[in-house]
């Protein structure tokens, strides 16, 4: 099987007027939805406490609703998670009460309200769960979570942090390897796919948590391949084709390693999509993330970071002095260079 | 060309054996157990216990699938559930006879049922973090301004005795913050009790400022001397914590520091969140009181008659009852420090303790009176008393350091001063994380972690295996060569697996295909290019190597970076991703070269490779233009 069947190389170049033109509105929107609306960041990042309750019945959200702002809670959110019958009570910090007496009161009376009351589990000592008259349990706490103020901004800190750390590790890496046009150039072109999955959760006011973080930082890492493999290309090239000009060979280089960039991103996709569709919800956002980092990062390495790369004036002296310093004993036309037994 | 020489192929043989012997405990599953260990610090489990504990089994009429020591503890098997919770209680009547005083925590617990050559050969299960196996998840700040405050009061007491002594006259010592403020009359007594510091309080460090007609003499404690009282107060917490969590009989509990100043506690298999917060946030106190040493009181102690007004019975941890008098003498807040040593004549094992100023002048004072009568040092926990060691008083102690010494073995005198100083937490802590996981939310997480990865593997490999035929299987088996690797590193190193970690896995294995990918392709492309078909399997693997390094290498520095600065979930899903791009490069490049070499290596005239179809311009340019 075949998918690609170019006969020609692809004039890239020539429209990269207008695949940037395209990158930079997506990403001024992207912008502009971050500042207007915000992340929807999660308790791990505002602080609060988190509640998920599993009922034996779908559950009326709006009773949920109406009982937990009855007991004097404001800012409560409450909604579905995975199934009608799983509820999320997110609460902020409260001055106090600590999270424990929180959410016990919290499940004492969501167990009033469907008619049952607080009993010793017979199980476990010292725990409490919820009984109704017939002796079934209309709900259960599945789990609690609750963040103290000052992990959040930590966190925050903390994800900045390795955000730099990647983005500085990437460039010095990328300008070593190949040239700092490069770098510059990679590094340009995957921020901005960073950017636009950030505005995604912030238009879709999707919950950014830290798994959410873990992915955007794996997915920066994992769009650098692509602009990594184009560059290598390019660079081969270069030695490779003596003739061609630096439009050429970028166009020769893409339109060589497009086949390889759709399957290998297809593969990865078909992981994330795995995962989007068994991974239940507490993957969900994750693998959303991932999916969004994933098309864009197609996009931004094939026709944006080429693009900033031939702007900035590579040249073919610039690369055959840095990667030709490390194989200076090959001959180019020698079918055998570099092979090893 | 694409030979490998015999001792690559033993490299991927060896890589295969190791990675199939270490992921084989996964397969096993878990089978309920009953763990035995010591919930006091003096006490130790041994073969002998071991013997009670299978008496006590045999007593009830219950056989275990095994039991054995391993550690600290004693885990009995069984098969089922319902066995379990009987041995527990059956082990629970015979090693706890008075379950208010515990000296073994009995707990619940899940142990592999992996046989017993595999557990020699430390081959273990991947260890499941709290978010797959249920749990309760704590962390906890230090005060360490607390601490160093406390130490600074502590100081400023010792300061004032030593002045005392040294007749050096002061018209004031103050504690504001975590300095100490001396006021001095003139520039001659200044200097003299500068000197006084410096010789005798190397921890602090001493600033003068003239004040009106006085000077004023500063003293705050050295940086490097703050660290160490920061550090000892972490330890001290993290010591009393683990004597505390004891008595909750959690199988394997958790506690480590993270950071300067915090504490992780976790407790896989707890659901009760208030009473374990009960038990971290409780505050133990130490207390200093003489035995009553009068003929009732004697009487009391053999059981002959009732206990004297003013005088209460405590055990002994031996179980001997003493007498003690109600009066408290001290209490731990005058002991700053407890230390095992040895006697300076005898060389006997023995503990040494430091008190603070004030502490010290009512130890004088109390040891001058009472030569050759007996003190007693009790631990107050829950309300509940115990003499941890009771002492005769054979000369006047003063200058505040007191040896507790005689009828003690080495371990003993551990023991003691750990008991001593892990009393009570030597800084105030604050939770400021908390999780609670169900057990059957882990479980439903393993199941869609484990069903993400394998749905997610199974399409990557039908799509390889259709559009590279025979090298889209050789990636394919890579490909599970490389999950395989993955799973017996996890399990060799006994990292904590966490559903963001499930996420990684098949996250990299999505990645690593791209390995594979990208030698395909190039294969393909010579092949196109028209070099022969060995040939292109020789370039195509050499051309994509430094791709793939280069590549590699960039995700991995995002990996090391989430490793570097990411908590919680974050860390989970940097280590497997880490790993995972390792693993991935053996498994990838070396072992599929590996199987291409094996298979089409040894054919001379080698005329097709089966890699789907290598379409030329040329070749099928007629067809498609008429």
């Amino acid at each position: 099987m075949e998918f690609f069947k170019i006969r020609r190389d692809i004039p890239f170049m020539r429209h990269a007027l207008v695949f940037n033109a395209v990158s930079l509105l997506t990403f001024l929107a992207a912008v502009f939805f971050l500042f207007s609306r915000g992340l929807h960041l999660s308790v791990e990042f505002t602080g609060g406490t988190l509640m998920e309750v599993s009922y034996s019945q779908p559950a009326d959200l709006a009773s949920v609703r109406s009982t937990v702002a009855g007991l004097g809670y404001s800012d409560v959110q409450v909604q579905n998670f995975g199934t009608a019958r799983d509820v999320l009570i997110r609460m902020p910090a409260q001055k106090g009460a600590s999270s424990a007496q929180q959410s016990g009161t919290v499940v004492a009376s969501l167990c009033a309200a469907t008619g049952g009351a607080m009993q010793p589990d017979p199980q476990q000592d010292g725990k409490e769960i919820c009984k109704a008259a017939a002796g079934v349990e209309p709900l259960s706490l599945r789990r609690t979570e609750f963040v103290g103020p000052q992990v959040g901004d930590e966190l925050a800190a903390d994800g900045l942090k390795a955000l730099a750390c990647v983005v500085a590790g990437i460039m010095i890496y990328l300008a070593l390897r190949f040239e700092w046009k490069f770098a510059v150039a990679a590094i340009i072109a995957n921020l901005h796919d960073v950017i636009i999955i950030l505005g995604f959760f912030a238009f879709f006011q999707w919950e950014f948590s830290l798994p959410v973080l873990a992915a955007v930082l794996a997915v920066l890492g994992y769009s650098v391949n692509e602009s990594v493999v184009i560059f290598d290309r390019i660079r081969e090239n270069f030695r490779r084709y003596r003739k061609m000009n630096t439009v050429q060979i970028i166009d020769n280089a893409i339109t060589s390693t497009i086949s390889r960039t759709i399957i290998t991103h297809g593969s990865t996709q078909l992981m994330v999509l795995s995962m989007l569709l068994f991974g239940g919800p507490t993957l969900h956002y994750f693998a959303l993330a991932l999916t969004i980092g994933i098309l864009f990062g197609i996009y931004s390495s094939v026709f944006v970071a080429a693009a900033i790369a031939m702007w900035l004036g590579i040249r073919r002296e610039d690369l055959l002095k840095a990667g030709g310093a490390a194989r200076k004993d090959e001959d180019p036309n020698d079918p055998n260079a570099g092979a090893m037994v | 060309m694409n030979r490998y020489p015999v001792w690559k192929y033993a490299i991927i043989v060896i890589a295969l054996l190791v990675g199939s012997l270490y992921t084989l405990p996964n397969f096993f599953g878990e089978a309920p157990a009953v763990q035995v260990s010591a919930a006091k610090a003096t006490l130790k489990v041994d073969s002998g216990t071991q013997a009670r504990v299978e008496e006590a089994l045999k007593a009830a009429g219950i056989t275990a699938e095994a039991i054995g020591l391993e550690g600290t503890s004693i885990r009995a098997r069984f098969d089922t559930t319902d066995i379990q919770l009987r041995a527990k209680d059956a082990i629970q009547k015979a090693l706890v006879p008075d379950p208010a005083d515990p000296a073994y925590v009995v707990a619940l617990n899940l142990l592999s049922r992996s046989p017993a050559w595999l557990t020699t050969l430390r081959a273990a299960p991947m260890y499941l973090g709290l978010d797959l196996r249920g749990g309760v998840h704590f962390m906890l700040q230090v005060d360490m301004q607390a601490a160093l405050s406390k130490k600074a009061e502590s100081l400023a007491g010792d300061i004032r005795t030593v002045l005392r002594e040294k007749n050096v006259r002061h018209g004031g010592i103050n504690r504001n913050g975590q300095t100490i403020e001396i006021r001095l009359r003139d520039a001659q007594t200044l200097e003299a009790a500068k000197r006084v510091i410096a010789e005798q309080f190397a921890e602090l460090q001493t600033t003068d400022a003239p004040d009106g007609s006085d000077y004023k003499l500063t003293a705050s404690i050295k940086p490097v001397a703050a660290r160490n009282v920061q550090d000892q107060a972490l330890k001290q917490n993290i010591t009393t914590l683990h004597n505390r969590i004891n008595e909750l009989g959690v199988a394997e509990p958790v506690i480590q520091q993270q950071g300067l100043d915090r504490i992780v506690v976790q407790l896989p298999g707890v659901q009760d969140t208030a009473k374990a917060k009960d038990i971290l946030g409780r505050t133990a106190t130490l207390e200093v009181r003489m035995v009553d040493e009068s003929a009732e009181a004697r009487a009391a102690e053999s059981g002959t008659g009732p206990v004297p007004f003013g005088s209460e019975r405590f055990l002994e941890r031996s179980g001997q009852p003493v007498i003690v008098k109600k009066q408290v003498l001290l209490t731990g807040d005058n002991l700053t420090d407890a230390q095992p040593g040895f006697d300076n004549q005898t060389q006997e094992a023995a503990v040494h303790l430091t008190l603070d100023a004030k502490g010290a002048r009512i130890f004088k004072d109390v040891t001058r009176e009472s030569v050759g009568k007996r003190m007693a040092i009790l631990l107050f926990e829950k309300g509940k008393g115990e003499v941890v060691t009771a002492p005769v008083i054979r000369s006047e102690i003063a200058g505040g350091r007191v040896q507790i010494s005689g009828r003690m073995s080495t371990v003993e005198a551990n023991d003691t001063a750990l008991l001593l100083r892990a009393g009570s937490l030597a800084a105030p802590m604050e939770i400021i994380e908390e999780r609670t996981i169900g057990p059957s939310l882990g479980a439903e997480n393993i199941a869609k972690g484990f069903a993400s990865v394998t749905w997610g593997f199974v399409a990557v490999a039908i799509f390889m295996c259709i559009y590279y035929m025979l090298f889209g299987v050789f990636s394919s088996v890579a490909l599970a060569v490389n999950l395989l690797l993955l799973v017996a590193v996890l399990s060799m190193l006994q990292a904590t697996l966490t559903l963001p970690g499930m996420a990684a896995m098949a996250l990299v294995l999505g990645m690593a295909i791209d390995a594979n990918v990208l030698i395909n392709e190039r294969v393909r492309e010579e092949l196109r290019n028209g070099a022969s078909p060995q040939a292109a399997i020789h370039a195509g693997y050499d051309r994509a190597w430094a791709t793939i390094l280069d590549s590699n290498v960039t995700t991995l520095i995002a990996g090391l970076a989430l490793l570097a600065f990411g908590s919680g979930p974050v860390r989970g899903f940097a280590v497997v991703h880490c790993l995972g791009i390792l693993t991935s490069m053996f498994s990838g490049v070396f072992f599929s070269r590996g199987l291409v070499n094996l298979w089409y290596g040894k054919q001379k005239k080698l005329k097709n490779v089966s890699i789907g179809t290598v379409w030329r311009p040329g070749a099928d340019a007629p067809a498609k233009l008429d």
